[in-house]
């Protein structure tokens, strides 16, 4: 797989390039728009982008008021940040009152490397999944997040973007589709179901080919909707192949694996495999490192995936 | 001004408050005197022609604004919503009722003429800032008005709301604090002293008025020199007795934070609030 630009910087441009189609885009920002990539829209339309500052519980309000008078509001901030430091504003200010508010966390998961663990957002999907009337969407790569950004613009409710610091494979080689709630098939197979998503879907594709080459045939599921979950495609996967891995960069708890979990029981329970990060933070260190260190990596995919053969 | 005379704004002053009493002692829970200390503010800029609004049209882009950013003084909002004409003031007696939109803090999807869903405090201001600079934006002369309790200052959105609204310039937004000297445990003065609030307010930028938030001249004219102020955004701390005017009733508990009036004391307080002089 080709390696492509980070799922931060395609949302950056996939942003702007909304912007100017769309003039009623908003963006507000807490000072960390050169991370985010929310520059790529500041400097196209620095009348409809507001720095903040260091203050994601009012750039959170402030994101909502502009909704409340017919913006459409975007917002980005490192996931940890936006997520746990703002988590009542976007609860009582975005959630509750259902407004068109898009939020972008960005350097989510581990693979952010050396700033470590107090900028890594570990628990974001979960806690964004907890906020009812909002959709929760993890784009695998850059074309995917491409197509993520302007899906979720249809909305008129609340999302949340996931996006990465690193550079990723591509997945989508040829072209993508993303349709909320929809989950991608990118493999089929018959013993096993890989069900991925963000950096983890390219793991689940290596693992897929690691096991073909063991004679097992998996399928793999881009989830890139966590929610609302793609309940069909699972009841499929859990009945045509019997068994479930479930691989993402995030806590065990409350993240992709729980939310297959509890559309795998009420379908068709079958035994599951959960790849993640287990009830702990990371550290300092290199991306690859770290996602080997925590078990987040094809061959640990491989791993849970013949524990269920 | 509107050709509403101050005796006229006491009459819907005095409904206002009998609509907080009755309405809350009849849920039987909700904050009476947390809204009785804010009818003057929220009476001079509905009926005393400080806000253009169509209660017909609740959602007419080029409307004035006002958000109750101390929620729990929901009972004195919809009190004041049914008066403008939002909706019928039968609803009043439902509030906290199952299937009530009169919900214990407001909620701007079931009930026209709410701007923001409030309750958890501090809120507020950001998002009177993200309606301002909408305004400022789409070059609507709206204004935004902004109602925080004393005790809500305690959260730092607050703060990080008063240095960005300073940022915008934003001279179509008007913080007002009633300043009514309780927060739930006790007075501001012990739990967290922030007076005077005024040299705050400057220092962030804004331009701060002090007054005396139940004298509705003092209101009015406070909300005018608000409206003439350019290039900033505006604060009024207005000082006011919670529970106003029933103060010696509730003399044993002066704070009487969060607890309706029992049915005797709101008989007795109704029957004071038709004694005075309007």
């Amino acid at each position: 797989m080709a390696t492509g630009k980070s799922t931060r910087e395609a949302f950056g441009l996939a942003l702007a390039e909304l912007g100017a189609e769309l003039n009623d885009i908003v963006v507000v920002d807490g000072d960390v728009h050169n991370s985010t990539r929310t520059e790529h829209f500041a400097k196209r339309f620095p009348d409809r982008f507001f720095n903040v500052g260091i203050a994601e519980s009012n750039m959170v309000g402030v994101a909502a008021g502009l909704a409340s008078s017919g913006k459409r509001a975007w917002l980005a901030s490192f996931a940890c940040f936006v997520m746990c430091n703002a988590y009542d504003q976007l609860r009582m200010s975005v959630a509750f009152p259902c407004l068109d508010v898009k939020v972008v966390g960005t350097h989510a998961g581990i693979s952010i490397g050396e700033d470590g663990p107090s900028q890594m957002g570990i628990e974001d999907v979960s806690l964004a999944c907890s906020l009812p009337n909002f959709t929760v969407v993890v784009p695998a790569d850059e074309p995917s997040m491409t197509c993520a950004v302007r899906a979720i613009a249809k909305l008129k409710t609340p999302a949340y973007l996931r996006a990465g610091r690193p550079n990723v494979p591509i997945v989508y080689e040829n072209g993508c589709d993303i349709q909320i709630g929809k989950a991608n098939q990118l493999r089929d197979g018959k013993d096993v179901t890989i069900i991925a998503n963000g950096l983890m879907v390219s793991a689940a594709l290596a693992a897929a080919d690691q096991l073909a080459s063991e004679g097992i045939q998996a399928r793999v599921l881009d989830m890139h909707t966590v929610k609302p979950i793609d309940e069909a495609a699972i009841a499929s996967a859990a009945a045509d192949t019997g068994k479930i891995v479930v691989a993402e960069e995030h806590l065990l708890h409350g993240g992709l694996g729980s939310a297959v979990a509890m559309a795998v029981v009420k379908q068709k329970p079958v035994p599951m495999r959960f790849v993640g990060l287990n009830d702990c933070f990371a550290e300092s260190g290199p991306p690859e490192g770290l996602l080997q260190k925590y078990g987040l990596t094809a061959a640990d995919i491989v791993r849970a995936a013949k524990e269920l053969i | 001004m509107a050709d509403i005379s101050i005796a006229d704004l006491k009459t819907k002053a005095k409904i206002i408050r009998k609509e907080i009493i009755t309405s809350t002692t009849a849920a039987g829970s909700g904050h009476p005197t947390s809204s009785l200390s804010a009818v003057e503010i929220a009476t001079a800029l509905f009926f005393g022609g400080m806000m253009r609004y169509d209660a017909k049209k609740p959602d007419w882009p080029d409307r004035d604004r006002f958000i109750l950013s101390k929620g729990h003084a929901a009972p004195l909002l919809y009190a004041v919503l049914a008066e403008a004409g939002y909706f019928s003031a039968d609803q009043l007696p439902t509030l906290r009722k199952l299937g009530s939109p009169l919900e214990g803090h407001p909620n701007m999807r079931r009930l026209p003429g709410v701007e923001a869903s409030t309750g958890s405090l501090g809120q507020g201001l950001s998002i009177g800032i993200g309606h301002a600079l909408a305004a400022k934006m789409d070059k609507k002369d709206y204004r935004v008005y902004v109602l925080l309790g004393d005790g809500e200052t305690d959260e730092g959105q607050v703060w990080e709301a008063a240095m960005s609204a300073k940022k915008y310039q934003l001279d179509n937004l008007v913080a007002i604090v009633d300043q009514n000297g309780y927060q739930q445990t006790g007075p501001t003065a012990e739990v967290l002293d922030l007076r005077p609030q005024g040299p705050r307010w400057e220092a962030f930028g804004w331009f701060a008025q002090e007054i005396n938030g139940h004298d509705l001249e003092a209101v009015l004219n406070a909300f005018e020199k608000a409206a003439q102020t350019k290039g900033r955004p505006s604060v009024i701390l207005a000082n006011t007795v919670k529970g106003y005017p029933l103060q010696d009733l509730l003399k044993a508990d002066p704070n009487h934070h969060g607890k309706p009036l029992k049915a005797d004391e709101a008989e007795k307080a109704l029957a004071l609030l038709d004694q005075m002089v309007t």
